[in-house]
């Protein structure tokens, strides 16, 4: 069964009543014959687009998009952003420098176009293959078109339908059987301006069976824009694999950042997910990740600082379609000044999904009197033996701690400092890759410094 | 870890096709013409001889009903309800509020034997052996649309507590009705209470004055006879500043095949210092184990901690209904306040339950606990589904929360959607599953002294539920835990 839980929505382009809903759909109207692909992504792209046509953007009526409303944080949709020019790809050169001393290999996707001479193509492993979904679009990869979006959970989602009808460019990473890379691989994302505008990127990863793989998501662009990002990961993960993958979310201060990863995993896979969310004005991470294979251990965390007057939403949908499977979960949230965090998590253990293994647990720790948090941690079971829990707290610092190391010399703020770094670092932790672990860990300082 | 044997075998015997109370009892009915238009409501007003303040917040209630949407966000599937086929009041017919039970049809009297419902003041509830000078329950059976009886209703009065159907409190208390009804449940609030608020029955209402300690236990015991009627019940308790009293629900049906809907109204009030303990065993039919029949129970239930240490608790054991659609909630308004919900809802057979509860944190201080039990078994769907909020003035509030869930057999679901808002920092909110939380310990304990595992689970866990049963009134406590001596060990949170 499911979930019914949204409204009915009236249909039709007649739902699109916002200023941003009808600029979307005018830039639609200009663009959609020229975007790459055959014949079958094209009318996939019609599809979706229908489908944000008939619901319009997501609002708070919307059960999945209760505490994000992207409707009203959208006031107007930016026109859609242009390759970068020369200035631009000089800053998409100094991106990324959040892993800056980690040895990795970094390709460059600036205001949503992989730029190849900027990126990091040379002496590949082997058994691994970079190339831009342009390139696979245009050239009719039928591999590649197929495997966008063929999750079933996220398909519906306006916000990732959006991503199908527009997307253009993006990675596309292709890892055979049995190959090991030990180099992490930094997609670095960035917007460069010079006028705020509304990216659309779309990448694939395939690992094949038994290979291992660590993959760093990076998002960045300046503080002075309003711009608006719309990126997507689609991941498919074979049998016996590892991948480790970690997002980074350090947008400019007055951006809107929506992201889908979908992550379909097959037998015997070790996942490890992280996102890190400490930049932008207005962040959905969400994340439909399904097991479709048994014995299977994933591990996915969470770890957001927010100040001022940030929105950072992280929503995960957890479908255990095979039973024997190991899921934990850990989302940390540290709020300062007027900021809002939320968190929605959802395991689904369907009906043959039997002796699955589920834990999920979210914390929010609030430092001021005007954050806010809210949580729902959602379990759907259909199975009898299964042994599923979640856990959520939501609570100052406690001050019992706190009064515990400044009786020890330490003072206020610092031993608060302490605390917090103790918090998220629990999170930060999960990461397997040391220098990017230690990376976040320094980001998570410099948050912690900056704060008065 | 699956249900052990007795858990299964417990909660066979509660199945859908054991219901004991499906029985009709056949007298003439009186009922008001099929479907709903303003001059039902004006029929219902005029059958209950009210003023006319009530008539026209009923009609309000009405014009505001036709312009609402029924809610779709619950996990519940069924037909549209087709409300202009239903009859919106059925009474027994020439029916005259009696002046003592010998008024009263034998017929209805026999029925509530049959239910083992004592109308009688000197007879006491089935199966409590009560000693001499030990409490009594006072009793309001209200059946299809009116009251029928009324027990102990003169030594309530001595203690200055009103306890009567809400019909006769509108003539004769309407200052306090007119001040409390739809202050907690507004006329507007939701499609079901909105339509309970134009068509309102019966139902009872309660009002204990400041300080007193209501002397003994008051009840309400709903009957639903007729066909295709819905019964639409009103309750409203007042406990005035310092007082307490303990409230008991109980409802059956008789089984049939059609659906049959029941959207009731419940309002709370405490103010200063005062306690509501509420209490219900929802028993209503449920259906067969095909799916046919049953009771819809779209109920609006709502307590209001108004005044500064007030405490409202919620208990309810919930094994009745084809659907249950029912979220008991408190809203900790005074400093202080508090609010506690506990709930055991079993499922079977086809039976759709979406419950839970609201603690809605509005004043300083303000603490709650909700602890939920849902066992799911046959081809039933059983959600858990909590908000627990705490607004910007909501300093130092706390709230533990702990729901677990259990499924017996693979065809079942069992789901939990929790809320969780916090809006002020120093809010502590705890929400967790207990799942694996039997402690190792207590079982190597019980095993060391010869019990097998299952045996050594079982009895922990029946320990744990029955800690949960506590907060029932022993008057009920006897039938909810027949009901449910149920292990929850392969519970999933």
């Amino acid at each position: 069964m499911q979930t019914t839980m949204s409204k009915p929505q009236s249909s039709g382009p007649e739902a699109l009543t916002s200023e941003a809903e009808r600029q979307i759909a005018a830039a639609w109207a200009g663009v959609k014959d020229h975007l790459p692909g055959p014949a079958p992504l094209t009318a996939r792209r019609e599809a979706a687009f229908r489908r944000f046509e008939a619901a319009g953007l997501p609002h708070r009526r919307v059960e999945e998009w209760k505490y994000t409303d992207l409707r009203a944080l959208m006031r107007d949709a930016k026109p859609l952003a242009q390759p970068p020019g020369e200035i631009g790809t000089v800053r998409a050169r100094a991106a990324g420098a959040v892993l800056a001393g980690v040895d990795v290999r970094r390709i460059v996707i600036a205001d949503g176009v992989l730029l190849k001479e900027a990126s990091d193509l040379a002496d590949l492993e082997p058994g691994l293959s970079i190339g831009s979904l342009a390139d696979a679009l245009g050239s009719g990869d039928a591999e590649v078109t197929s495997r966008l979006g063929a999750q079933s959970p996220a398909e519906k989602d306006v916000a990732f339908a959006l991503n199908t009808a527009f997307m253009g460019d993006g990675a596309v990473i292709r890892l055979a059987p049995g190959a090991t890379v030990a180099r992490p691989i930094h997609l670095v994302f960035c917007f460069t301006g010079p006028v705020p505008a509304t990216v659309f990127t779309r990448s694939l990863v395939e690992v094949g069976a038994g290979a291992t793989l660590t993959l760093v998501e990076s998002h960045e662009g300046p503080d002075a824009f309003d711009y608006q990002v719309n990126t997507a990961l689609d991941l498919v993960v074979g049998d016996g694999a590892t991948v480790d993958h970690v997002k980074i979310g350090t947008e400019g201060s007055a951006a809107l950042h929506v992201a889908t990863l979908t992550a379909a995993l097959g037998r015997d896979v070790t996942f490890r997910g992280m996102v890190f969310a400490i930049g932008g004005a207005a962040v959905r991470n969400q994340l439909f990740v399904r097991c479709d294979g048994a014995h299977t251990n994933l591990m996915l965390a969470g770890a957001t600082l927010l100040k001022g007057r940030q929105h950072a939403d992280a929503t995960l949908v957890l479908d255990h379609a095979i039973g024997g499977c190991q899921s934990r979960e850990l989302f940390k949230g540290v709020l300062d000044g007027d900021s809002r965090s939320v968190f929605q998590g959802k395991i689904v253990v369907r009906p043959d999904a039997q002796k699955t293994d589920g834990k999920m647990s979210s914390h929010a720790l609030l430092l001021s009197e005007t954050a806010e948090a809210d949580h729902k941690p959602e379990l759907e079971i259909f199975a009898d033996d299964v042994v599923c829990g979640h856990g959520a707290t939501a609570g100052a610092l406690d001050e019992d701690l706190k009064f515990y190391l400044m009786a020890r010399g330490i003072p206020r703020k610092e031993a608060e400092t302490l605390l917090i770094q103790s918090f998220v670092g629990e999170a930060i932790d999960t990461v397997a890759h040391e220098g990017i672990r230690e990376a976040l860990s320094a980001a998570a300082t410099r948050w912690l410094e900056a704060r008065q | 870890m699956p249900a052990v044997q007795e858990t299964v075998e417990q909660v066979r015997s509660i199945d859908v096709d054991q219901y004991k109370y499906g029985f009709e009892t056949l007298i003439e009915t009186e009922r008001a013409p099929k479907g709903l238009s303003e001059d039902i409501v004006r029929f219902i007003s005029a059958k209950k001889d009210e003023p006319a303040w009530m008539l026209e917040w009923r009609l309000d209630a009405y014009r505001r009903w036709l312009t609402m949407e029924e809610p779709t966000w619950a996990r519940v599937d069924y037909p549209k309800i087709p409300y202009d086929e239903l009859y919106y009041y059925a009474a027994p017919k020439a029916f005259v509020a009696p002046k003592s039970l010998d008024d009263v049809d034998p017929e209805i009297l026999k029925t509530y034997e049959k239910l083992g419902i004592p109308l009688r003041e000197q007879e006491i509830l089935a199966g409590v052996q009560r000693p001499e000078g030990a409490s009594r329950v006072a009793v309001d059976a209200v059946f299809d649309s009116v009251s029928v009886a009324t027990t102990f209703k003169e030594e309530l009065k001595k203690a200055g507590v009103i306890f009567m159907p809400i019909s006769e409190a509108v003539r004769e208390h309407p200052e306090l009705v007119r001040k409390y009804l739809g202050s907690v449940v507004p006329v507007t609030d939701n499609f079901f209470a909105t339509l309970n608020s134009a068509v309102f029955s019966d139902g009872s209402f309660v009002y204990v004055p400041p300080g007193v300690r209501c002397p003994m236990e008051l009840s309400t015991y709903f009957r639903i006879n007729e066909r295709n009627t819905g019964q639409f019940e009103r309750t409203l308790i007042i406990a005035d500043k310092g007082s307490y009293v303990s409230y008991l629900e109980g409802c059956t049906a008789p089984r049939r095949d059609e659906n049959q809907l029941h959207a009731a109204v419940v309002e709370l009030i405490a103010l200063d210092d005062a306690e509501i303990k509420y209490s219900t065993v929802q028993n209503w039919y449920p259906g067969d184990s095909e799916g046919r029949g049953g009771i819809y129970n779209f109920v609006t239930k709502r307590g209001d901690c108004r005044g500064a240490r007030s405490k409202i608790s919620w208990t309810q054991v919930e094994t009745g209904s084809a659907i249950t659609w029912k979220y008991p909630s408190c809203i900790l308004r005074g400093d202080g306040s508090r609010g506690e919900f506990y709930s055991i809802a079993i499922s079977n057979g086809r039976q759709q339950v979406d419950s839970g509860t609201k603690m809605i944190h509005l004043g300083k201080n303000t603490t709650s606990r909700i602890i939920s039990k849902g066992i799911a078994a046959g081809r039933s769907d059983n959600t858990y589904r909590g908000l627990v909020s705490a607004h910007r003035k909501a300093t130092g509030a706390r709230n533990f929360t702990n729901c677990d869930s259990l499924l017996i057999g693979s065809h079942c679901g069992a789901h939990t959607v929790p809320y969780i808002e916090a809006k002020n920092a120093s809010a502590v909110f705890e929400h967790e599953a207990t799942t694996s939380k039997i402690s190792e310990d207590m079982l190597f304990y019980c095993m060391q002294r010869g019990l097998s595992e299952e045996e050594a689970v079982a009895l922990v866990v029946n320990g744990f539920v029955k800690d949960v049963l506590q907060h029932l009134p022993m008057e009920f406590a006897v039938e909810a835990q027949k009901l449910i001596s149920i292990s929850l060990e392969g519970s999933v949170g």
